[in-house]
């Protein structure tokens, strides 16, 4: 829990502070293109009720989620880990930590890249739906592929698993994008350069802070 | 200290759920917060986790 709560926090950290000054700038220009449309067209904002005010507060909120994420990633991998009785030191954290990028950021990402505010979107339930059978199917797949002593009907169970999101597809926008797609392109290649730093920083830490764990007790 | 007494007691890995229930804790613990920071749609959940969401790829309007 330790080891979950102390690497998710510092790589949560780091990656809102290099997020700070990368995609939340990005997030921002695509607010005012998403209210100068909503503008153009005379409706009302998309948000209504309790938002937190722009400058420290949001910023703090942000802050806040982006550590807490941390702490639910380590929790996940580094539990997982345990679960399966794995240890790990710091080069091992980081290739674990690159294993669970593809599961969390690439996989997904292939059908629901990250987006800014303000561009078309499907149904939010079918994506969240999508995005989180995604990510666990493509660790099952992973799993049966990459373990040792594999039989090879379990891994084309793998292969089936890693693909079968992809043949099941996203789901798909409807609407138009206030965004221009430039902005877009560069927000995509931000978010999922921060995520895999973040992860490659949260296997790395956890595994050090583990295999010092593990020297200590011995 | 200890391994010096015992010194293969302590090596000896039998996978047993019970053994495991502390992990399966800390997993059980990480889906939670994930779910609550990532996809509550509760209102306020959403509105104060917006940008985090949008900028790690959660699924986000």
């Amino acid at each position: 829990m330790l080891v979950a709560l102390s690497s998710g926090a510092l790589a949560g950290l780091l990656l809102f502070a290099v997020q700070h000054f990368t995609v939340v700038p990005l997030i921002e220009s695509a607010e005012a293109y998403e209210n100068a449309a909503h503008q153009t067209a005379g409706e009302a904002q998309d948000h209504e009720g309790w938002q937190p005010a722009d400058g420290w507060q949001r910023t703090s909120f942000t802050a806040l989620a982006t550590v807490l994420s941390g702490i639910g990633f380590g929790a996940l991998l580094f539990g997982s880990l345990a679960v399966a009785g794995r240890t790990v030191d710091a080069r091992r954290g980081a290739l674990w930590g690159l294993a669970a990028f593809a599961c969390f950021g690439l996989a997904p990402a292939l059908g629901l890249p990250p987006q800014p505010p303000g561009v078309a979107v499907a149904d939010l339930y079918a994506r969240q739906l999508w995005w989180a059978g995604t990510a666990l199917a493509t660790t099952i797949g992973l799993w049966l592929l990459a373990s040792r002593g594999r039989s090879w009907p379990l891994r084309i169970g793998g292969v089936v698993c890693l693909s079968l999101p992809h043949l099941i597809g996203a789901p798909i926008a409807t609407g138009h994008n206030a965004v221009p797609t430039q902005l877009i392109r560069e927000f995509i290649v931000a978010s999922l350069a921060t995520t895999g730093m973040f992860w490659l920083l949260l296997g790395t830490i956890g595994g050090f802070i583990s295999s010092r764990d593990e020297a200590r007790r011995a | 200290m200890q391994a010096s007494a015992a010194p293969h007691a302590t090596r000896t890995r039998v996978w047993s759920i019970a053994g495991r229930l502390p992990a399966i804790a800390v997993l059980m613990f990480g889906l939670v917060v994930l779910y609550a920071v990532g996809f509550s749609n509760f209102e306020r959940a959403h509105s104060a986790a917006h940008d985090a969401r949008h900028a790690n790829g959660f699924p986000c309007h």
